[in-house]
């Protein structure tokens, strides 16, 4: 009866894939991260494995999970085994220790730079040539000018955005209600609102839609690199925000798994300076100084403002623009009357 | 003898008239065919041409060293293990579901009828949640399985759970009808001859529903191997180990690699091409006999 054998076979096989974690020698450990890691960690995993190995004689298996940062988080509140956190912002990360209690409150003291190991800004990528001759975010408010970027309210990266916008204006225009009407305006010029970060690099890059798209800088380097050489220029804006992606050893489950110091070890490596330049080479800026300054070519000085000196943190700026009722909900609702 | 004849006439006029009703001016013909023509060429046969140009592109070396870099093929082997698993729960309970439903009575057998349906109604994202609400960390039965350490969702398990519900009703439906026409008198004879219930359904069931069974499990496979929404939502997206193909798919176009994720879905076509074909066959099979 081969039917027999089969069904008996099944939920043996079964078993021994979901299992087979535990009975391997080699160590194993999930970074769960965000989209546009991709490309580094693959890089830093190699070289960690291999240090990990001279160091411990034990081979070491690190497994990826990447997604949109927010749903990220989301799922290792629910049960994502992940050893370590590496997200698109603090917020999506304080998230596991608000809605988990996955991590302690001092989390981001852990480790130097507010735990980021690497940064990264908000540039302007434009299409070649520059046609329309984009300098700085005050082209971004004209009104021939039709600008990409995805929803601030489903997107982690699309947040950075809007508060790189609004701090460019609040220090020039020196109001926040100036600022309001600046970002309104910029909302205004917005064809298309993606919900995440690929869908409006598609528009912006496949479908041809908009002139100028408000990009992560890496993902900006990336969109040139990958999505044709020559046909996007990036314009760095004279002001723009610090956009720091943290990193954490999620502690309940380390613990549970007694993977504390390989996950620990996993994240100090990332401050090395061979994973400082890794990072680089992956178009994030470096948080070690010496370092990233060998790389001031690839990332041009820009005025760069923190999270916490103009918005008082990502609590407050969460709650203030993009809770229900925030700034945000507003601006959409009045531009939907301005087009009725 | 005359008002036979003279009701012969009459109906053969009455065809006659009928007929030239729907003989419709040739534009108009012309222009329903046509219309269907490029639906089809437009909606069908070209997504079909850009899924297999897109994966051949850049020659047979490159369609196989995607399939096979480690992440695909993992994705692979996990969409045909969760099938293997997922295929012959749901020909047990199809068949033992059509079974009740079609041969004995009872209370309550059209809320029966109506729940088997209900895979099809919900959205595969709200599947994949009802689950996460189930077996997460926050959910009902997150803590014991925790202390347990049992992993449900973010781990295979979570992803054969979700897909075995969402196929659930292919099996039972394509069966259901098929046993309902069939009656229960074979059955009934062969237990008055003194057969057991086990021969009876062997011997007497069984054979009388092979085609349609057969028929059910191909739809099930077809759809248990496609499955995205309910998967992306419980799979935690760990590559190489909880990435089915569809996902994994989604993951290579996300990353630009346009000709990997076209060569993944060109197996996917594939699959369904087969489908088609066996299914046809089926058709022809059950017509003949």
């Amino acid at each position: 009866m081969k039917l027999k054998q089969l069904l008996i076979a099944l939920p043996l096989a079964l078993s021994a894939v979901s299992f087979s974690g535990a009975s391997l020698a080699s160590d194993s450990l999930l970074n769960v991260s965000y989209d546009p890691t991709r490309e580094l960690y693959r890089e830093y995993n190699e070289w960690f494995a291999e240090k990990w190995k001279s160091e411990t004689g034990n081979s070491l298996n690190v497994r990826q999970s990447h997604g949109g940062s927010g749903s990220q988080a989301r799922a290792i509140i629910d049960g994502l085994d992940a050893d370590v956190a590496t997200l698109a912002l603090a917020y999506d990360v304080d998230a596991l220790r608000k809605r988990g209690n996955l991590i302690p409150e001092n989390w981001q003291e852990r480790l130097p730079g507010n735990s980021s190991p690497y940064t990264s800004t908000i540039v302007l990528l434009v299409r070649a040539g520059n046609p329309k001759n984009i300098q700085d975010w005050d082209d971004l408010v004209r009104d021939d000018v039709q600008v990409i970027t995805p929803n601030p309210k489903t997107s982690g990266g699309a947040r950075w955005n809007y508060l790189a916008a609004w701090g460019y204006a609040e220090q020039k225009y020196g109001s926040k209600e100036s600022a309001y009407d600046f970002v309104k305006k910029i909302f205004g010029n917005v064809p298309v609102l993606d919900p995440a970060a690929r869908g409006a690099t598609n528009t912006f890059v496949q479908r041809r839609i908009g002139d100028v798209f408000i990009a992560w800088e890496n993902e900006a380097f990336l969109s040139v690199e990958q999505l044709g050489r020559g046909q996007y220029e990036i314009v760095v804006p004279s002001v723009s925000i610090l956009a720091e992606p943290p990193v954490t050893v999620v502690d309940a489950n380390v613990d549970r798994k007694g993977t504390r110091a390989l996950a620990e070890a996993y994240l100090e490596g990332l401050y090395s300076d061979d994973a400082q330049h890794l990072a680089a080479k992956h178009f994030y800026r470096p948080s070690n100084a010496e370092i990233a300054a060998q790389y001031e070519d690839k990332f041009p000085k820009v005025n760069l403002f923190g999270i916490d000196d103009v918005f008082g943190g990502w609590d407050n700026a969460q709650e203030t623009h993009f809770n229900d009722g925030g700034h945000f909900d507003t601006i959409l609702e009045e531009l939907a009357q301005q087009r009725r | 003898m005359t008002t036979v004849t003279e009701t012969t006439t009459l109906t053969l006029d009455r065809a006659d008239v009928w007929r030239r009703a729907t003989e419709e001016p040739q534009w108009v013909r012309r222009l329903l065919i046509g219309t269907t023509l490029v639906f089809l060429a437009l909606f069908l046969i070209l997504p079909l041409i850009v899924v297999l140009y897109g994966a051949f592109e850049q020659g047979l070396k490159v369609w196989y060293a995607a399939i096979t870099e480690p992440d695909a093929a993992a994705s692979i082997r996990l969409t045909l293990l969760v099938v293997a698993i997922v295929v012959p729960i749901n020909i047990v309970f199809g068949v033992a579901v059509a079974w009740a439903i079609a041969k004995f009575e009872f209370r309550g057998k059209t809320i029966l009828i109506s729940l088997i349906d209900m895979p099809f109604a919900i959205s595969p994202v709200v599947v994949g949640l009802i689950f996460v609400i189930l077996f997460g960390s926050q959910g009902w039965l997150g803590d014991w399985l925790n202390a347990h350490d049992l992993r449900i969702i973010y781990a295979v398990p979570g992803i054969v759970i979700v897909i075995a519900f969402g196929t659930l009703p292919f099996i039972a439906r394509e069966l259901i009808p098929l046993m309902q026409q069939q009656g229960k008198q074979e059955e009934e004879a062969s237990l008055t001859l003194g057969a057991s219930g086990w021969k009876t359904f062997w011997y007497v069931t069984l054979p009388n529903i092979k085609w349609g069974l057969l028929y059910g499990v191909i739809l099930c496979n077809a759809r248990a191997m496609g499955e995205f929404g309910a998967v992306a939502v419980v799979s935690g997206r760990i590559r190489g180990e909880t990435n089915t193909m569809p996902l994994h798919i989604e993951v290579l176009y996300n990353e630009y690699m346009f000709t990997a994720a076209f060569a993944v879905s060109s197996l996917l076509t594939g699959l369904a091409l087969v489908t088609i074909a066996i299914k046809s066959f089926i058709e022809w099979h059950e017509k003949r006999a």
